[in-house]
Order: structure tokens, then C-alpha cells, then sequence
């Protein structure tokens, strides 16, 4: 959850750049100041906060990824400017690591956007025992996930597995890449689609009903409704819940500890980041990867605000005026 | 175009409340048809059954002959305007025009040409690219009143489409609405809780109460011969004037006066059967100074003196209000009525008089005038059941 209110702030934090960008150029009364100033004091508590525990760790690891700074070998550290990136950047298994990354981060978000909104729909739709159906969905995200892995784990192992009997005998899927990836991809999903219909309920409410059933008069069928009318209307909520999960599912990290522990080239770059910095000690190697899988996070945020600002309705308008 | 029959529509909900009752409406083609009735007496999901939008319980919906109770809202071939205008946020004006065009797979030379008339029509021209956020409200009701009209429809549905506007524009689009349904000439059903609004649009208003039709029929008549206390009441702005009254030996017995009964009114009694403990009812209109009539008029009425409440002066007439000592009249559907608009809460005593009398009425504030009112004008109801007993009409 840590994480999700991470992006959250973040996303909060690029809007407020953009509108005191704005608002800058407009010479300011007196009045406008003092409130101005009052608002910087008010929000300055938490600004400090979120500094000291965000800020400064990301500074640091900045920081160690220009080091040559390995814990086996302490007395060799050394200020090597760039040249960690390059040892990253020319390694066949980061690549392959984050290639696995993207590819269970594109497959699972799409599953889930789909998953979710039917899930979402079913909820929004239920008239009789909508606060069981919805506590009974909601399920599989309030269990935590490392117990959700073993028990994937046991339910995949050959020979005790209800899952890998039914898949026939003497297999080991878990020990295989592809079905490995599959089975990952399957346990990340069953794990977020609850989370990912919530937001999207969240949408739906904001979808007048009176606009269905004027699509209704207008002689749309169901599918048009939800295509041409639900879905338009509540692209932002998609949007964010696309913004979360994406992010989320880029850094994924338990499931595979516990599902291969990244065996068979099933490692994702959290996996990678891992192996380097807590078991091989390389602190050098192991901020590199946590910078690089940083920015790329972060260009994901950046890739997503930036269609909020044509996809939101209200942002359009201003935009337009 | 096509005619619209309700035959004993009926809707109850599955948790067993009935929200309207054996309803028997028959809108001829190209008529402008209005319902009318406080909130919750039926008259949205009247119209909702007519588009579809809810199941009929009971009895059978006929639009152009056929029966449609089974057929889905696109396959009745009606559109509608509603009250929040419910216009596509992410489409512009012309879009949300064009949109029931292209459902139908009607060809785009045609959509642009059906869409640029309809835009014309409304006035919306200039507006065909902007989004429905960046409109006034009264742009926005035109676009959902052009979205209706594209089609060129059997029939408009109409669900309070005006109240979201300022009192102002309301009555402008009032007539806009009014000319455009005869420059159409398309069948309009129209559900409104204005009753200023459904005396001036329609050619026969549909009065409601509690789901259940009370009386339908062109406004005037509504008016004049309202068939019972709800309608009377509800009919009319300022409303009817309400006091208990008491038949004896051929007069009528109130606080305003004693009252012989007019021969044409005392044989509707008669043949109505009434009761002694009456509801008599008049017209603000059916008031005068006395002081302005000749003889010969002031006997053909009854006066009585009281002191000016307050006195407001419209122009052309003047409003006088009298409080008279005395219990008001009660009954359940001026209990009703008096929920709908409010007055419930407000406390009063005796029982509230509104007059509307000559401009040249020399009657002043704080002091005492004659009153005179048109015997042969009084209106009586039955109290128990609220019927009209001296009813006219058919």
C-alpha cells in the first residue's frame, strides 16, 4: 500500500508544479500574497516530512550508484562517476530481467483492466447483497501476497498440487520459463483485480444514469452504451487505475521470490536489484538498479499525467478556454 | 408520428409499491400532452414506461396501433429530452447530435445535413464544435432538445426539461418549445411540476396524483370545471380560496357570508347528493370591491368586510389577502397540496384569503374593505372524498 500512496503524492505534486507555473506569471495583490504565503506554511510540515523519508533515501542512492562501492571489498571505494551505469546498461541480464518485467507488467495490467471492470460492473450492477459480493471480491487483495505465493507455490508443485494435477503428472511447471511466467502473471492477477475494480467502481459511479439512459432513447444497445458512453465518461478512473497498476506491477518483486525465486530467467529488475544489493553486497551495482528502475517509474508517471491532461474532461476545458 | 394509448397501465415495484395505477391516456397524433402533478405522483415513470426505461406491470402501451410493452427503448422509434439534459461530456454539440444518427447507420452527408437543419432550427450554429461544458444552460437544453429532434421522431418525450433554467429563460424557452412541437407537428408527451408551465404549453394536461389519473382535459376546462378539490387546488396561480362551509334550506353558510344557492348550482347538488359539512371554493378572480359595483351586480353575489392583510399591486390588478377567524377546511388532498408547496410549514390561524380585485380599488393596507364574490362562481367538494359537487362537466 506504501507504494500506492507514493504514486499518489507524486501525481499530486506534478499538478501542483503545473498550476503554480501558471499562476506565476500573474503579478500578485498584496492579499494573494500573504494567502500564498500561508499556504506554503501550511504545507510545509508534511513537505519536510516527505523529504526526509522519500527525498533523502533517493538522494542517497544516487549518490552510491556513483560509488565503486562493493561491502566485500570495502576498501576499494571510489567515486567512478558513470561507469556503473554502463556496467548495468551493458548487461545481457538486466535486459533480459526487465524485458520479463515489462512483459508480466503489459500481460498482467491488461488482464486485470479487463478482469476488473467486469468485476466492477458485476459490483455496480448488484442489487441484492452488494456489501457481501463486494467483501467477498475484495478478498484476495486484503490477503498478503507472500502467503497468497506459497500457496500458489504448494498448489503448482508436482506431485502435491491440486493445480499441477489437473495439468498432468510429472511436470514441473514452476521449474519450466514460460508456464513459470504464466503462473506468476496468474497469481499477480488474482491478487490486484479486486483493487483494480474498486477504482474502476469508483468510475462507474461517476457515470450519470441519466446519460445511459439517454443513450438508451438514442438507440444504443449495451455494448454501445458501455463503449461509446461509460467508457469515455470515466477514462480518467481507468487512467488512474492503469497509473497505479502499471507502476505497481513494474516493481513486482514478491510473488517471484517466492513463486521461482527468479530461477529459469524469471527474475524481474526488483528481483535483479535484490540479488546485487542484499545478497551480493554490491552497493555500487545495486543503486544503479534501483536509479534505473526509478526513472523508468518515473517515466511511466510522466507518460500517464501527461495523457491526463488531454484525457480529463475537466482539464480539458480549461485547456480549451 | 403516431398516437400513444396507455390502456390501464399499471406499475407496481417489486417491493410492492404502487407508483402508478390503471392509467387510461389517449394522445392523439401531433398532440402536445402534458402530466402534471406534485413529486411522486407517477408522472416521470408514467413517461419512463413510455419510453421504456421501466417494465410495465400491467395493461398494454400502443404506439401507432402496436403494442410496445416488450420492446426496447432504441426499437420504439421516440426520443427524449430529460431534465438534466443528459448530454455526452466527451462529445461536442454536433457530435451529441449527430450520435443517434450514427447508432441508426444513417450516411454522413445526411447526418451533417439532418444535424446543420436541426442546429438552425435551435440556434446552436456557432456552437456545433464546443463541448457541452462550455455551454449556458439554456445552450445545453437546446442541444438535448436538437439531439431529439434529428431523428425526426414518432414522438418527444419531455421529463421536466425546462427546471434547471432561471425563471427568466424558462418562460423564453416555454414558447420555443411550445412553437417548435407545432412547427414539427410531432406528438409530445410533456411531465412537468409547474402547473403554470402545463396551463400555457400543452393542448390537454393529464392532472396526477399518487399514481392515479385525476383528470384530464384541455387547461380551461381544467380550470373551470376541476372534478375534484385536488385538481381545483392545484389548477391555478394564486390557488383556489378553500373554507368549510355549511348547506342549509338552499344557502350556504361560511365565514364570508351567508349565500342563497343559485338555481343552476343548486340542482348540481341535487343530482350530486351532497353532503351538509362542505369545502367551498373560490377563485382569487371571483372577488371585487364592492365599493366599484353597481347594485344590480352586487346582487348576484355576497359581500363580507375584512381587514387588508396585504395588498399588492400587479399593474393591471391588485392582490388583496384577508385572514378570516374560523377553522380551515381539511381534507387529505389539500393536506397534500399544501406539502407540495411548502405551506404545511409555514404556521397560520384562521383560514388565508387571496382576492384579486380591480387596479381601481380604492382598498388600503391595514384597513377594512367590502368584498364581493360571485355567487353563481362557488365551486363545492365533497370533503371526505374530494369530489366536485357542483361539476359541470361530463
Amino acid at each position: 500500500m506504501s507504494m500506492q500512496s507514493d504514486m499518489s503524492q507524486s501525481v499530486i505534486g506534478a499538478d501542483a508544479v503545473k498550476r503554480s507555473g501558471g499562476r506565476g506569471k500573474v503579478v500578485l495583490s498584496e492579499g494573494k500574497k500573504a494567502e500564498r504565503k500561508l499556504g506554503l506554511m501550511l504545507i510545509a510540515p508534511a513537505a519536510i516530512v516527505m523529504v526526509a523519508v522519500t527525498g533523502w533515501p533517493i538522494i542517497y542512492s544516487v549518490w552510491l550508484s556513483l560509488q565503486r562501492f562493493d561491502l566485500r571489498f570495502p576498501e576499494k571505494q571510489a567515486f567512478v562517476g558513470l561507469e556503473n551505469y554502463g556496467t548495468v546498461l551493458s548487461n545481457g541480464y538486466w535486459w533480459t530481467a526487465f524485458g520479463v518485467t515489462s512483459l508480466i507488467t503489459v500481460v498482467s495490467v491488461v488482464f486485470e483492466l479487463v478482469l476488473g471492470m467486469g468485476l466492477a460492473l458485476i459490483m455496480h450492477r448488484t442489487l441484492v447483497g452488494r456489501g457481501l459480493v463486494r467483501t467477498v471480491a475484495l478478498i484476495p487483495y486484503g490477503i498478503v501476497t507472500v502467503v497468497a505465493a506459497f500457496s500458489w507455490r504448494y498448489a503448482w508443485t508436482d506431485g502435491t498440487g491440486y493445480l499441477a494435477s489437473l495439468f498432468g503428472q510429472d511436470q514441473a511447471l514452476l521449474t519450466q520459463r514460460v508456464p513459470a511466467l504464466a503462473i506468476i502473471i496468474l497469481a499477480e492477477v488474482w491478487k490486484t483485480v479486486p483493487f483494480m475494480a474498486l477504482l474502476l467502481m469508483a468510475g462507474l459511479a461517476l457515470v450519470p444514469e441519466d446519460l445511459l439512459k439517454a443513450a438508451a432513447m438514442d438507440g444504443a444497445n449495451g455494448w454501445q452504451r458501455f463503449t461509446k458512453v461509460m467508457i469515455p465518461v470515466m477514462k480518467p478512473a481507468i487512467l488512474v487505475a492503469l497509473l497505479f497498476r502499471t507502476l505497481d506491477a513494474f516493481r513486482i518483486f514478491d510473488n517471484i521470490f517466492i513463486l521461482t525465486s527468479g530461477a529459469q530467467n524469471t527474475s524481474s529488475v526488483s528481483m535483479q536489484t535484490y540479488n546485487n544489493l542484499i545478497k551480493g553486497l554490491n552497493l555500487g551495482i545495486g543503486a544503479t538498479m534501483a536509479v534505473l528502475i526509478f526513472i523508468t517509474v518515473a517515466i511511466i508517471a510522466f507518460v500517464f499525467v501527461k495523457l491526463f491532461g488531454t484525457a480529463a474532461p475537466g482539464s480539458d476545458q480549461e485547456g480549451r478556454r | 408520428m403516431a398516437e400513444i394509448v396507455l390502456d390501464k397501465v399499471t406499475k407496481r415495484y417489486p417491493d410492492g409499491a404502487l407508483a402508478v395505477s390503471d392509467v387510461d391516456i389517449e394522445i392523439a397524433d401531433g398532440e402536445f400532452i402534458i402530466l402534471v402533478g406534485p413529486s411522486g405522483c407517477g408522472k416521470s415513470t408514467t413517461l419512463n414506461m413510455i419510453a421504456g426505461l421501466e417494465d410495465i406491470t400491467s395493461g398494454e402501451l400502443r404506439i401507432g396501433g402496436n403494442r410496445v410493452n416488450e420492446r426496447a427503448p432504441k426499437d420504439r422509434d421516440i426520443a427524449m429530452v430529460f431534465q438534466s439534459y443528459a448530454l455526452y461530456p466527451h462529445m461536442t454539440v454536433r457530435e451529441n447530435m449527430a450520435f443517434p444518427l450514427r447508432l441508426a447507420k444513417v450516411d454522413n452527408a445526411t447526418v451533417e445535413r439532418k444535424v446543420n437543419d436541426a442546429a438552425e432550427i435551435l440556434d446552436l450554429t456557432q456552437h456545433l464544435d464546443r463541448r457541452p461544458a462550455n455551454l449556458s444552460g439554456g445552450q445545453r437544453q437546446r442541444v438535448a432538445m436538437g439531439r431529439a429532434i434529428v431523428r425526426s421522431p414518432k414522438a418527444f418525450l419531455m421529463d421536466e426539461p425546462l427546471s434547471n433554467l432561471d425563471a427568466k429563460l424558462r418562460v423564453q424557452m416555454r414558447t420555443s418549445v411550445s412553437r417548435l412541437q407545432k412547427q414539427l407537428g410531432t406528438t409530445m408527451v410533456y411531465v412537468t411540476h409547474d402547473q403554470v408551465e402545463a396551463m400555457t404549453l400543452g393542448d390537454r394536461v393529464v392532472v396526477m396524483r399518487g399514481g392515479v389519473v385525476q383528470q384530464i382535459g384541455a387547461p380551461q376546462y381544467l380550470y373551470d370545471h376541476p372534478s375534484n378539490l385536488f385538481v381545483a387546488g392545484f389548477i391555478g396561480s394564486p390557488s383556489m380560496n378553500f373554507l368549510p362551509a355549511t348547506l342549509e334550506d338552499g344557502t350556504l353558510r361560511s365565514s364570508l357570508a351567508e349565500l342563497p344557492l343559485t338555481d343552476r348550482i343548486r340542482k348540481l347538488l341535487e343530482s350530486a347528493d351532497a353532503p351538509r359539512e362542505v369545502i367551498m371554493g373560490v377563485r382569487p378572480e371571483h372577488f371585487e370591491d364592492a365599493a366599484l359595483l353597481d347594485d344590480a351586480s352586487r346582487a348576484r353575489g355576497a359581500t363580507f368586510t375584512g381587514q387588508v392583510d396585504v395588498l399588492e399591486s400587479m399593474g393591471s390588478d391588485k392582490y388583496a389577502y384577508f385572514t378570516l377567524s374560523g377553522e380551515q377546511a381539511t381534507s387529505a388532498e389539500l393536506a397534500e397540496l399544501a406539502a407540495d408547496v411548502g405551506s404545511a410549514d409555514v404556521p397560520t390561524s384562521g383560514i388565508q384569503l387571496v382576492t384579486r380585485i380591480s387596479a381601481a380599488s380604492p382598498a388600503r393596507l391595514g384597513q377594512s374593505a367590502e368584498i364581493w364574490f360571485d355567487a353563481d362562481k362557488v365551486q363545492l367538494f365533497d370533503p371526505s372524498s374530494g369530489r366536485n359537487l357542483t361539476f359541470a362537466g361530463e
